[in-house]
């Protein structure tokens, strides 16, 4: 990144195309100077303007019975009933954690935690979904060891607990992996504040760290591919979450008070970015003199001030004559507090230094006259030959019970345990589904409530086939959450692709909304909140198309929570959904045969409404012992993982018919819609008429009991897999854990 | 009972705490707030788990330097019921209430998981409702649980009866292998000579609650509830 010179301005120093420079002149109806440049340039990058996405992010469905905030926000808002509210987003904190991946994960924890504190809600629960290249790789092992302990080292000090989330391995992520952070709070309706400036003459208050020259043009490296990245260090935020507990209680204590009108979190770019964007919601402008911000490092100029990315600072419009108020609470809990500006009529951003102003901008130039680009979208040229699939050209396994093993101990199916034993899942005592399950669920003290929540994606779905990866991710997260008992409520996406100027990747990135949206409305999930992070590209190499969903969901009256794994003997185990012979995109064709090819699994949106409904319907009633998503490595992994997550290592003997689809496609193909559940033999009667009442096929496989998994099909000798509950553990535990030294 | 629950900035576990003594044994229970210098009238103090001043120097060493550490002092010198949890038992050491030191763990990483820890002693009015070599599933949450003490100091409290909690495994025994951290003889848990203080890594206030999924830990703030105010013998 050039260092731009305040006192001589030039085009070249800004990371602005010709085009975009010749509209801030006409914007401006002048040239700018050095520092309106750099505020133009933070501010009309991809990061912060979203022009590439924003076309497309308009089909997402945005509105519901539930939503009290939809996107726009720091985070999206939605009605829980009793009169609390959720407030949850995702984000991403990609390109910073493969710069530094301890800070980089770290402070992308602490971004997500300040848009849902400054929203006016407590943080209750953190999630994340990680990509990484193969384990086998030294610095792959070096980046993923260092964002966990990133993750832990802010949530756990934060007192937040982590209580879900997924990683996945892949070649394509080896140059650019993924941290994408999400988080859950609640509130009481009321408390909700927003990030709208108002009132003429209302002090503008900064509060929190003081300002250094960390993370300067933070958003900027974002919005670009990655090079040489040792040279961008100094554009990583260095995280500090002890100083953020207490801007998290400070802020909370403040909205109780009343004395706020609205407040924004400084993130991505900073003081420029929060002070114009809550201007532009109030439809006011904001004056601010950057003599009065508390600095850490002596020397800054206006222009680092303004977009410095430092952490742990919020921006906050207060009550005319409030500001005692205010700064009695932040002075409690030993903070930085500074009158640095006023809210004015002219709807300009106004920076002064002293009585010299340094920038005059309209807002709007800023926001919602920033350029918006209608990118050109082409179908690549691979496409078809990657969706082609000869099954013909696969053979079989020789050994079924070592295919298994194999899928089980594959880092991406194994136990993820190494990671979520350095997370914190239990503070704040709400958790009653922890990690390693379906979905996560933390009761809410004080009601009768529940919340689920569940991360998902998968990108090699969204290769092959954009619009059914991006409805998988939708629909996988909802089935996760009914596997729990709860119902989906609202969703919130993190949209990670690679360079948006290629024509085929902004294919992929409005043919996934297009299939995301349509789930959506399907499913009356909308969504409320997102992120989008682009250029996750290096040295001309993109990532997959990889849209994770984050997903919350309500169980109105919690008693005893539905998991994944076996309870007691002698239960039925019913399959609930119908297996196609589809191997395309499946784990066992990339671990087993290193193909990523074919066409992903289908997705019916009736069928699956149908299952949802059903098993959701059983669960509240109360008449499941376990229930299961049947997803990565198909049926056979997925009642290997029902075994491992028996808290009684409660085994099966189940007998499949595969009848014209291949042995292996039924054990190991990923096929949609499908649900494992183990019933008690007297609720079975009451299971099947729910089923047949809502015409959803199923098929009872067989019975739970003894210290092992037996399938059988056929009747050929190599037709069976009989494994011990330990070896299937061992295999499941030692698969990940093996790379890394360990933690107990 | 009257109990209090310090916090410093950086806490964690307070509200779980007070959740416990508050709402599930409905005993009246304040948030004493670090720069206080009182407190009050309590019956019972309680220092919570957390990373109080983000245990950036060195867990709990900031801590003790705090406005009402000196009241919590006078409070455990004078007898008083004192319990340090996690954080609260690293603040205890580093202010000279209990003995020995809390390293990091043998691993060098944050460890979070359910433990089983054996009652060592239940002559304490911490455990007095708990069998003695009954194994209790506790949760543990922490990066600095490797509990340090010299041979003789060791030999000392095995004496005097100090040892209140080791971890064990499921059945009660004391292997090697169930020792999380690193911590010399399985140390879960110590107290001051009196008996009145009680230092402890594995967080009781999150297996109190049945809805959790397990309540080994409530016996401990119950037998709180019973202990006798000013049973315990002055230093």
């Amino acid at each position: 990144m050039a260092d731009v010179n305040p006192k001589q301005p030039s085009f070249s120093s800004s990371t602005l195309t010709e085009e975009e420079y010749q509209k801030v002149e006409e914007l401006l109806e002048r040239k700018p100077n050095a520092t309106e440049l750099s505020i133009f340039s933070v501010m009309w990058s991809e990061h912060c303007s979203y022009k590439s996405s924003k076309v497309h992010l308009k089909r997402f469905p945005t509105e519901g019975e539930r939503v009290i905030e939809g996107p726009g926000e720091n985070a999206g808002v939605v009605d829980i009933g009793d009169g609390w509210v959720a407030v949850f987003k995702i984000e991403s904190h990609n390109h910073p954690s493969f710069i530094e991946p301890y800070q980089g994960a770290a402070t992308g924890v602490g971004g997500i935690l300040r848009d849902i504190f400054t929203m006016g809600a407590r943080p209750i629960a953190l999630l994340n979904s990680l990509r990484f290249g193969p384990l086998d790789r030294v610095k792959n092992r070096y980046l993923l060891e260092r964002v966990v302990a990133g993750i832990a080292g802010y949530g756990n000090c934060m007192g937040v607990p982590t209580v879900g989330g997924e990683i996945y391995f892949n070649e394509i992520y080896s140059n650019n992996p993924l941290v994408n952070v999400f988080c859950l709070g609640i509130a009481k309706r009321e408390e909700i504040v927003k990030a709208a400036a108002g009132g003429v003459g209302n002090p503008v208050i900064y509060v929190g760290s003081k300002t250094g020259r960390d993370g300067i043009h933070g958003a900027t490296m974002a919005s670009a591919e990655l090079g040489q990245s040792v040279e961008k260090r100094h554009t990583v935020q260095v995280g500090d979450p002890f100083t953020e507990k207490l801007l998290l209680e400070a802020c909370l204590e403040l909205m109780r008070s009343g004395a706020v009108v609205g407040i924004q979190d400084m993130g991505a770019a900073g003081l420029t970015s929060s002070s114009s964007e809550m201007a532009h919601r109030g439809g006011v402008g904001i004056e601010i003199d950057v003599s009065k911000v508390p600095l850490r490092e002596e020397g800054m100029t206006p222009e680092e001030i303004m977009i410095s990315e430092s952490q742990e600072r919020m921006l906050l419009v207060a009550r005319n004559g409030k500001e005692a108020e205010v700064e009695a609470i932040f002075r409690k809990w030993d903070l930085d507090v500074a009158v640095i500006g006023k809210v004015t009529e002219d709807r300009y951003l106004t920076i002064k230094n002293g009585d010299q102003t340094v920038a005059h901008i309209p807002v709007s130039a800023l926001t919602s006259t920033a350029p918006v680009y209608e990118r050109p979208l082409s179908t690549p040229r691979f496409q078809e030959m990657i969706q082609s699939l000869n099954l013909d050209s696969i053979p079989e396994p020789k050994s079924y019970p070592e295919t298994l093993l194999e899928l089980l101990g594959s880092p991406s199916l194994a136990s993820k345990e190494w990671v979520y034993q350095q997370y914190d899942h239990m503070v704040r005592t709400n958790t009653v589904v922890g990690p390693g399950g379906d979905a996560a669920v933390v009761r809410i003290k004080g009601t009768d409530r529940a919340l689920a929540v569940t991360v998902d994606g998968n990108s090699a779905y969204c290769l092959l086939n954009p619009y059914y990866g991006g409805a998988i991710a939708v629909a996988e997260a909802a089935r996760n959450l009914v596997c729990v008992g709860a119902k989906p409520i609202a969703l919130t996406d993190c949209l990670n692709f690679a360079n948006p100027e290629r024509p085929e990747v902004m294919w992929s990135f409005a043919v996934a909304i297009d299939g995301m949206s349509d789930a959506c409305r399907q499913f009356n999930i909308p969504v409320v909140s997102g992120n989008v992070s682009f250029y996750n590209e290096t040295n001309g190499l993109g990532i997959y198309p990889t849209p994770i969903v984050g997903m919350v969901g309500l169980i109105e009256s919690f008693k005893t929570p539905l998991t994944a794994g076996f309870k007691n003997r002698e239960e039925r185990v019913v399959l609930i959904g119908e297996t196609l012979e589809e191997l395309g995109g499946s784990a066992y064709l990339k671990t087993l045969h290193s193909q990523e090819r074919g066409y992903p699994p289908m997705l019916n949106f009736e069928k699956e409404k149908g299952v949802q409904k059903a098993v959701l319907t059983a669960a509240q009633e109360g008449i499941l012992s376990s229930a299961h998503d049947c997803s990565d490595g198909g049926l056979a992994v997925a009642l290997a993982e029902c075994c491992i997550l028996s808290p009684s290592s409660t085994g099966a003997a189940v007998d499949l018919e595969p009848g014209e689809i291949r042995p292996d496609a039924f054990l190991f193909g990923e096929s949609q819609s499908r649900i494992i559940v183990s019933v008690k033999e007297a609720h079975f009667p009451r299971l099947r008429k729910i089923l047949e009442e809502g015409a959803v096929p199923f098929a009872v496989l067989g019975k739970t009991g003894g210290g092992s998994l037996e399938i059988t099909w056929g009747n050929k000798p190599n037709q069976s897999i009989r494994l011990s509950i330990g070896e299937i553990k061992r295999a499941h535990s030692q698969g990940f854990g093996k790379y890394f030294d360990k933690v107990s | 009972m009257r109990f209090g629950i310090i916090v410093f900035p950086g806490s964690n576990c307070d509200h779980d705490c007070r959740y416990i003594t508050r709402d599930i044994l409905g005993e009246p229970t304040t948030l004493i707030w670090h720069k206080e210098t009182s407190l009050a009238d309590v019956d019972v103090v309680i220092i919570p788990g957390g990373f109080s001043y983000g245990d950036y120097l060195r867990a709990g060493a900031i801590a003790r330097f705090s406005p009402i550490m000196k009241a919590v002092v006078d409070f455990a010198s004078n007898g008083g019921l004192t319990l340090g949890i996690c954080n609260g038992f690293q603040i205890l050491v580093e202010a000279g209430l209990l003995p020995g030191a809390l390293l990091r763990n043998r691993s060098l990483k944050f460890l979070c998981k359910p433990v089983h820890v054996r009652v060592e002693n239940n002559q304490s009015p911490f455990t007095s409702l708990y069998t003695p070599g009954e194994p209790l599933s506790l949760p543990i949450a922490h990066a600095e649980g490797n509990y340090y003490v010299d041979d003789a100091t060791l030999a000392r409290l095995k004496e005097r009866n100090q040892i209140v909690f080791r971890y064990c495994d499921e059945k009660g025994e004391v292997p090697a292998a169930a020792n999380p951290n690193g911590s010399v003889w399985n140390i879960a848990g110590v107290s001051n000579e009196a008996g009145n203080v009680l230092g402890m890594m594995p967080h009781p206030e999150r297996a109190a609650d049945s809805i959790l999924g397990g309540e080994d830990g409530l016996k401990l703030f119950q037998s709180l509830q019973a202990a006798k105010v000013g049973a315990y013998g002055r230093r």
